[in-house]
């Protein structure tokens, strides 16, 4: 049996990548894999804590995170391409109109 | 009837509603003069019903208090709209609607062709429901209200013509008279609320009833009381053109002449001597106060007299007279002679109003010209308005049996015997005056040779103009007849009349009659001796040599400079009081206060408020990832606090 601090503590080596990573990148969709990371990070929490006090409420946690996650997938993904369709590009660095 | 007394106070305001809404749009002037007309006619029928039902009554049952409704309640603080109907108070709105009525019949004449026509009437009968106010009023803060109603009409009239011109000391303006008279009269209205607050910490009410039980149990000689009836007295002479803030009166002439006639003569400017009388009792309780108020009053009679002497604009001669009456009223309230004083109010109201309206109707007649230089003759002209004029003059000067004689005589007699000598030989030098420049203007107006130019037609006035003399002349002839004193075997029915008012302010200072009969018999003499001598003077200087004036001032020099000048009063005032402040506002108040310390502020505030956002601004950089890079400090930070404390 594998202790639950191992899960914990690749879960929360994955969720720092994709913090590092939206904070870092410049690549739209890559900041965009990046959540998807730190999504699934805390998918795998919810699965090792459920596991360990065998209480099936972070399993049924995971499904409603992977709806969500694909349904927000969906809607950044058209972002992306209305983003790229408008000014060719998809590095956020040349997307920062809104300022002063 | 007492029921109706809302009714007094009501048709004005109707009045004033109708011709102040619609009175633009009624093209006929003489249906919004008598709309205004009538509105005061009606409370003068209301108020005389009373008068009549209450003569009828018990002395002692006479006085009442009809509530219309509760004004102003907090806590234990509870002020009514309510009207206290006496034998004062029915007095002074006898007085108020019955000569108001004569004047706004008058003012439907002398305002013909007038394109302010209707807002004339408008005004008049909003003073006419403010005065009611005052007099009826049976607490101190109604009567307040109805104080500065008449300040504010009057302030509305005066500067009733806003685009003429109007000469005087620091004053351009006919709008310049009236923010002076404003102005002068706010000092006064500041002493009458800081007297009002000291009477509410005192009784803990405000209604004239109450206050009064209250002074019941006071002691003579109360310091408190000296202080409320000072300051009481101080709001007086705003209102009321005593010495020191007597100046504005004489400018107020830049009005309309009825509304001289009416607020500035018979009804406004003795609202001071009425509210003195009202509160009586308290004033009896301060001695000291009661001086101040007989010297003062002397002094303003003597003073304003003498500069009478050397006027020649007819309404400036007739204003200074009016101030010097109301110092008589003063005089005889001070020595404790409430009745005399009121008396005095009501002749007064009788023949100044009939000199005013006289001196308007020869006004009227030489095409706006008031100097009385270029006038005389003018008794073949207009005979109606010099019979009258002269009748009021004879009764003003104080020729027996003229209504001023009985009530003149009656303060100088009362100044003597509750007096001293030398409140009466001020007051008596005063007469001597008041007789002489009164016949000096009736001289230079009516008789002699015509000095007018050779383009004026004198007529005389319409009969809305000529009856409301007669009236009011008549009345000053019989006026007097209501207080014939008892040494004349008269009943001298006024002071019985007013007994009950004035009784508890007659048993605190407990007056005596103890002078002889045969002081009295002199003392009238010599005031009827008094009025001969100025009248015989003032008439045959003037009918010999209308520019008697000229010698005379050759002859005296600085003295008659002093007089025409008005003592330079209006000099010193401006030199000490207005240019200082004047000046101080706009170097001090306006340019360092003002500019520098509250703009200053209030801008300092916004600058600062700009500059700190301005910093704070590129904070936005407009980078997505700047702001999830802050999201997630934040995030470690409070994760940080939690976890480590």
């Amino acid at each position: 049996m594998i202790p639950v601090h191992y899960y914990l503590i690749l879960s929360a080596v994955m969720f720092i990548t994709g913090v590092v990573g939206v904070l870092t990148r410049r690549n739209a969709i890559i900041i965009f894999m990046c959540i998807e990371l730190m999504l699934n990070s805390v998918n795998l929490t919810f699965v090792a804590f459920s596991s360990y006090l065998g209480n099936e409420a972070g399993q049924m946690f995971v499904f409603f995170v992977m709806a969500v996650a694909a349904a927000e997938a969906a809607v950044g993904l058209a972002i992306v391409i209305a983003l790229f369709r408008n000014k060719q590009t998809v590095n956020i660095n040349e997307v920062n109109i809104l300022k002063w | 009837m007492y029921q109706y007394v809302g009714l007094i106070v009501l048709f004005p305001l109707i009045g004033l509603f109708i011709n102040g809404f619609f009175g633009r749009k009624i093209k006929n002037e003489t249906l919004v003069g008598m709309i205004g007309s009538a509105a005061v006619g009606l409370s003068f029928l209301v108020a005389a019903g009373i008068f009549v039902e209450m003569l009828g009554m018990p002395e002692d049952g006479r006085s009442h208090v009809v509530t219309l409704f509760t004004w102003i309640a907090a806590g234990s603080f509870k002020v009514s709209a309510a009207y206290q109907i006496d034998q004062l108070s029915i007095l002074m709105t006898l007085v108020v609607t019955g000569v108001g009525f004569l004047i706004h019949v008058y003012s439907i004449g002398y305002m013909h062709g007038d394109r302010g026509f209707w807002r004339f009437f408008t005004y008049l009968n909003l003073f006419i429901f403010a005065m009611l106010n005052l007099v009826l009023a049976d607490n101190y803060l109604l009567m307040f209200l109805g104080w500065e109603g008449v300040g504010l009409c009057s302030y509305l009239l005066i500067g009733f013509w806003y685009d003429k011109k109007f000469p005087g000391t620091g004053i351009t303006w006919t709008g310049d008279a009236a923010n002076k008279a404003f102005w002068v009269n706010r000092i006064g209205d500041f002493a009458f609320m800081i007297g009002m607050f000291l009477i509410f910490r005192e009784f803990g009410s405000l209604t004239f009833r109450e206050v009064m039980g209250g002074a019941e149990t006071l002691a003579v000689g109360n310091n408190t009381m000296f202080w409320i009836t000072l300051l009481l007295f101080i709001g007086a002479t705003g209102k009321s053109a005593q010495i020191p803030l007597f100046i504005w009166l004489p400018d107020a002439m830049a009005g309309p002449t009825p509304v001289s006639a009416l607020i500035h003569a018979a009804t406004m400017v003795t609202a001071g001597v009425y509210m003195v009388a009202r509160n009586s009792a308290l004033y009896a309780l301060a001695p000291t106060t009661m001086m101040i108020v007989a010297i003062v009053g002397a002094l303003t009679a003597i003073m304003a007299a003498s500069i009478g002497i050397a006027q020649n604009d007819i309404k400036k001669v007739l204003a200074y007279s009016t101030v010097s009456q109301l110092g008589y009223m003063f005089l005889a309230l001070g020595v404790g002679a409430f009745t005399a004083g009121i008396f005095h109010v009501m002749t007064h109201a009788f023949f100044k109003a009939c000199l005013f309206l006289g001196s308007g109707s020869v006004i009227h007649a030489m095409h706006e010209e008031q100097d009385i230089r270029h006038m005389g003759g003018l008794k073949k002209v207009m005979p109606k308005t010099y019979w009258t004029f002269l009748i009021s003059s004879f009764a003003i000067a104080g020729f027996p049996p003229l209504s001023g004689f009985f009530s003149k005589d009656e303060i100088l007699w009362k100044a003597f015997s509750d007096g001293s000598l030398v409140l009466w030989i001020i007051g008596a030098s005063a007469a001597l005056m008041t007789a002489f420049y009164m016949f000096r203007m009736v001289t230079l107006t009516f008789e002699g040779e015509p000095r007018w130019a050779k383009d004026k037609h004198p007529h005389e006035s319409p009969a809305t103009m000529t009856i409301p003399l007669i009236v009011l002349a008549g009345l000053a002839i019989l006026g007097g007849f209501v207080g014939i004193p008892a040494v004349l075997g008269g009943g001298n029915a006024i002071e019985h009349w007013l007994h009950p008012v004035f009784a508890q302010a007659h048993h605190t200072m407990a007056l005596s009659e103890h002078s002889s009969h045969t002081t009295e018999y002199l003392m009238m003499g010599i005031s009827v001796v008094i009025a001969v001598t100025g009248f015989w003077f003032g008439r045959r200087m003037f009918l010999a040599d209308p520019e008697a004036d000229k010698r005379i001032a050759a002859k005296t020099g600085f003295l008659y400079r002093l007089l025409s000048n008005k003592y330079y009063v209006d000099e010193i005032y401006n030199g000490s009081v207005v240019r200082p402040l004047v000046r101080t506002s706009e170097s001090f108040l306006y340019r360092v206060f003002d500019v520098r310390i509250i703009d200053g502020a209030v801008n300092g505030l916004a600058k600062t408020t700009g500059w700190v956002s301005a910093m704070m601004r590129y904070v936005q950089t407009g980078v997505v990832q700047n702001y999830a890079a802050l999201v997630v400090l934040g995030l470690v930070v409070v994760l940080g606090l939690l976890i480590f404390s």
